[in-house]
C-alpha cells in the first residue's frame, strides 16, 4: 500500500486553479523527484500536504497512511510525522533555534505516546545531528533563521528534518541558492535519511540536485498536473531538452 | 446556553481569562464621591498629615481648577466625571491601625494570596519586599525591620509622612511638580497612600522591593504616590504590580511617581501592569493615566524604567527621565499590549541636561483585536549635552486586521555634539511564521506565544528572574484566543 496517495487533486488559490487533477503515489522508502516549468503548481503542491491555509481544495483526495490527511490540522500531519523543508525558511526573531526544535519535537514525541525529552536528552540527540550536517554549537541560540545565510537556512531545514524524523518529508526547492558546497552537504544530510519506512518527496528546479540525491520516480508537473513520469533517466533529457516537448506530447495524447 | 462539552470549556476559558476579578467583601471606610476643598480636608485629616501636606494639597487643587482635560493623545475616552468619583476608600481597621501582619484582617491576607502575593513573610523564600496597597490605603509592609538594619526606609507614604517629614518636604514634588499636568495635578490634591523608599548613601538595598496595587471598592479612584530616592552610590530595583476586579464602569487611576538619583546611584523601576482591561466589547476597566518621572541629579547616576503593560481600558503614561547628571543614564524597556478594545498610549521622555548622557529606548508594541497602540515618545538634547547619545528601537507586532499601530517619535536636538538614533519596525505576526512553527508539531498557542515572547525578549530580560516568567504568562493570558 502506499504511504501517500494523492487522486485527482483540485486546488484553487483565489481565482486561480492551480492544480487541475494532480495524482501521485508515493511507498515507503522511495524518492520521488517533481520537476516542473515556474507556476506550475509544485509549491503549491506540498504546501497543501502540509496543511497551509489560503488554498481550496475543489475536488479529490489525499490519503496517507491510510488516513484522509486534508482533514488533519497542519499541527496534526506534523505530529503524524509529516515534515515541509520550506523553501523560504522564515525569521523568527528572539526565539532560539534549539527552543523552537525542542518544542516541535517533544509535541511529535507526546503524540507518539513517548516521554518528552528533557534538555540534556534533547542536547546530545541536536548535537549528533549536528555533526551531519556541519554545524556548530552557534546555531542553537542564534533566533530562529535570524540573520541565517541562504545556505544556513536550508541546512537548518535538513537539521529539524533529522531531529524530528518524519515518515513522509517533502523539500521545497531545498538546493535553490545554494553553491556547490552546501549544496554537497545538503544532500548527504538528505541521503543519510533515507531509511526504508520514510518516503521523499522533493520539489526541484535542476536535475543537478538529483546528481546528488538519485530518486527513484521523476514526475513532469504542468499546468496543475503530472504529464509525464520516468525514473531518474527522465531528469536528464529534461535538462536537455526542456520542458515543451513533454506538454506537446501530453496534448497530443 | 451550551451543551456541547467543548463549548463548556471554551467558555470556563474565556470566562477565566481575567483572573483577579474578583471584588473582596469587606467594610470600608468610604468618602461620599466629589470633589472640592472640604474633601482634601477630610483625607488629609483622616491621615493626620502636617500642615505642610495640607497646604501643598490645597495649592495643586487650586491650580487644578484653572486646567483643562487634555486631549492631545491618540485615545478615544469616554467623559469623566470627576464629581462621581469617591476619593478615598478605606477597609475598616481598629482604631490604632495593624501593628504587625498579625493584625491585618484576614480577608484582606486572603485577597492577597489569591492574588499570588502572600504577605505572609515566611511564605516568601525569595528576598522580595512587599507593600500592599488596597484601594486608598497602605494595608502591609514586609520586611521592614531587615531593610531597617541596612538603612533603608521602605514604607507607606502615609507613614513617611508621619516618620520622615524632613525627607517628604524635601523631594515631594521636586521631580513631578503640583503644576506639572492635570492627572498629575489631580494626584498631588487628593492622593491617599502609595509607597516611599529611601536608600542612604552607599547602601546597595538587600532585596527587591516592590508594591502591589489593588483597587477593590467600585466608584472609586485610586490616586496614590511613589517616591523613591538613592542617594550618592545606593542602588535598588523596585517592581509594582497593580490589578482589579472586573467592573461594567470603568475606574481611574491616576498615580504619579518620582524617582530622585544622586551621584552614581542607580534605580531600576519595574512594573508589571494588569490592570482590568475590560470585556471583550470595550465595557468597564480601568483608566490608567499616569506620570512616571526620573531625575538623575547626580553625576554617573542611572535610571531604567522596565514596563509591561498589559492591562487597562486605557494605558496613558511615559515614564521619564531628566539626565542632569554629567555621564549619567537613562533606559526605558517597555512592551505594551492592546487586544480587544484597550487603547495604549505610552512612551518615554528623555531629556539630555549634562554632558555625555545617554539614553536608550527599547519600545515593542503588540496590538490584537481591535487594539489602538501608539508609541509616543520625546528625545530633547539641550545645548549644554554635549556629546549626549540616544537610541531608540521601537517595534509594532500586528496580530489580526483590525488593529492599529501607531508611532510618533519626537526629537529636539540642539547641540550639534549629540548622536540620536531611531529605527522602527512594524510587523504583522506572519502567517508564516505561524505556520512554519505549525509545521513543526507546535500548536497553534504555544507557537503564538512563543513569536509573541520572541518578539518581547530584549525587554522581558530587563525584568527580575521571576516576574519575567509572570510577564511572559500574563502575555500568553492577554492575547489568549486572539489569533485564529
Amino acid at each position: 500500500m502506499s504511504m501517500l496517495k494523492i487522486e485527482n487533486l483540485h486546488v484553487r488559490a483565489g481565482d486561480k486553479q492551480v492544480l487541475t487533477g494532480l495524482s501521485l503515489e508515493v511507498a515507503a522508502g522511495e524518492v520521488h523527484a517533481i520537476m516542473g516549468p515556474n507556476g506550475s503548481g509544485k509549491s503549491t503542491l506540498v504546501q497543501v500536504l502540509a496543511g497551509r491555509e489560503g488554498y481550496e481544495v475543489t475536488a479529490g483526495s489525499v490519503s496517507y497512511n491510510g488516513r484522509d490527511l486534508l482533514a488533519l490540522p497542519p499541527e496534526e500531519r506534523a505530529r503524524e510525522g509529516v515534515f515541509l523543508a520550506f523553501q523560504y525558511p522564515v525569521e523568527i526573531p528572539g526565539v532560539n533555534n534549539v527552543y523552537l526544535l525542542k518544542a516541535g519535537l517533544n509535541a511529535v514525541r507526546k503524540h507518539r505516546g513517548l516521554a518528552e525529552f528533557d534538555a540534556f536528552e534533547f542536547l546530545t540527540l541536536v548535537r549528533e545531528k549536528m555533526k551531519l550536517m556541519h554545524m556548530d554549537d552557534s546555531f542553537l541560540n542564534r533566533g530562529v533563521n535570524e540573520g541565517f545565510s541562504g545556505g544556513e537556512k536550508k541546512r537548518n531545514e535538513i537539521l529539524q528534518m533529522a531531529v524530528l524524523e518524519p515518515s513522509l518529508a517533502l523539500l521545497d526547492e531545498t538546493d535553490s541558492g545554494l553553491d556547490i558546497d552546501a549544496l554537497r552537504v545538503v544532500a548527504n544530510g538528505v541521503n543519510s535519511l533515507r531509511r526504508p519506512d520514510r518516503a521523499i518527496v522533493m520539489v526541484t528546479h535542476y536535475q543537478r540536485l538529483l546528481d546528488y540525491i538519485q530518486p527513484d520516480r521523476v514526475h513532469v508537473l504542468s499546468g496543475g498536473r503530472i504529464l509525464k513520469s520516468g525514473d531518474k533517466s527522465l531528469a536528464l533529457e529534461l535538462e536537455k531538452r526542456g520542458y515543451d516537448w513533454v506538454r506537446q506530447e501530453a496534448a497530443v495524447a | 446556553m451550551s451543551s456541547n462539552p467543548r463549548d463548556e470549556s471554551l467558555e470556563a476559558l474565556v470566562g477565566q481569562k481575567y483572573r483577579h476579578g474578583f471584588v473582596t467583601d469587606i467594610e470600608a471606610d468610604t468618602v461620599p464621591p466629589g470633589l472640592n476643598e472640604d474633601v482634601i480636608r477630610l483625607i488629609s485629616h483622616k491621615k493626620g498629615e502636617p500642615q505642610f501636606m495640607l497646604d501643598w494639597r490645597l495649592k495643586a487643587y487650586r491650580h487644578w481648577l484653572t486646567m483643562r482635560e487634555p486631549h492631545w493623545a491618540h485615545l478615544r475616552i469616554a467623559p469623566l466625571d470627576y464629581q462621581a468619583i469617591s476619593y478615598y476608600s478605606a477597609p475598616k481597621a481598629r482604631e490604632d491601625g495593624p501593628k504587625s501582619l498579625d493584625e491585618v484582617d484576614p480577608k484582606l491576607l486572603e485577597t492577597y494570596d489569591k492574588l499570588g502575593i502572600p504577605l505572609h513573610e515566611r511564605a516568601r523564600l525569595a528576598g522580595v519586599a512587599v507593600d500592599a496597597v488596597f484601594d486608598s490605603v497602605s494595608v502591609a509592609t514586609t520586611f521592614k525591620e531587615r531593610l531597617g538594619k541596612a538603612g533603608v526606609i521602605f514604607c507607606s507614604f502615609s507613614e513617611a509622612v508621619q516618620k520622615h517629614p524632613e525627607l517628604v518636604e524635601k523631594y515631594l514634588g521636586t521631580v513631578v511638580p503640583y503644576t506639572d499636568n492635570y492627572f498629575a495635578t489631580l494626584n498631588s490634591a487628593v492622593f491617599t497612600d502609595g509607597s516611599f523608599v529611601f536608600v542612604p548613601k552607599g547602601v546597595r538595598c538587600p532585596m527587591e522591593l516592590s508594591t502591589y496595587f489593588r483597587i477593590n471598592a467600585a466608584k472609586t479612584g485610586q490616586f496614590e504616590r511613589t517616591l523613591i530616592v538613592a542617594e550618592e552610590g545606593a542602588y535598588v530595583s523596585y517592581l509594582e504590580g497593580c490589578t482589579a476586579p472586573m467592573r461594567d464602569e470603568n475606574q481611574l487611576h491616576a498615580a504619579v511617581v518620582e524617582l530622585v538619583a544622586l551621584d552614581d546611584a542607580t534605580i531600576k523601576y519595574s512594573t508589571v501592569q494588569n490592570w482590568y482591561p475590560g470585556d471583550k466589547e470595550g465595557k468597564g476597566g480601568i483608566y490608567n493615566f499616569v506620570t512616571k518621572r526620573g531625575a538623575c541629579r547626580g553625576k554617573r547616576s542611572k535610571i531604567s524604567w522596565t514596563q509591561v503593560e498589559t492591562g487597562s481600558a486605557i494605558t496613558w503614561k511615559y515614564p521619564s527621565c531628566i539626565l542632569t547628571g554629567d555621564n549619567s543614564i537613562g533606559e526605558f524597556y517597555s512592551v505594551a499590549v492592546a487586544n480587544n478594545y484597550q487603547q495604549a498610549d505610552t512612551g518615554t521622555k528623555m531629556i539630555h541636561i549634562g554632558r555625555n548622557t545617554r539614553s536608550t529606548i527599547v519600545s515593542k508594541g503588540i496590538s490584537a483585536g481591535h487594539g489602538q497602540n501608539s508609541y509616543r515618545g520625546l528625545v530633547k538634547v539641550l545645548p549644554s549635552a554635549i556629546n549626549a547619545r540616544n537610541h531608540t528601537q521601537c517595534d509594532s507586532l500586528l496580530m489580526g486586521d483590525l488593529c492599529g499601530a501607531h508611532t510618533f517619535p519626537y526629537m529636539e536636538v540642539r547641540t550639534p555634539t549629540a548622536s540620536v538614533e531611531h529605527e522602527a519596525t512594524t510587523s504583522k505576526i506572519g502567517d508564516d511564521q505561524l505556520f512554519y512553527c505549525l509545521s513543526r508539531g507546535i500548536s497553534e498557542e504555544d507557537a503564538v506565544n512563543m513569536i509573541v515572547n520572541g518578539f518581547c525578549k530584549a525587554v522581558f530580560k530587563e525584568l527580575p528572574m521571576e516576574f519575567a516568567v509572570e510577564a511572559q504568562n500574563l502575555l500568553a493570558v492577554s492575547l489568549e484566543g486572539s489569533v485564529g
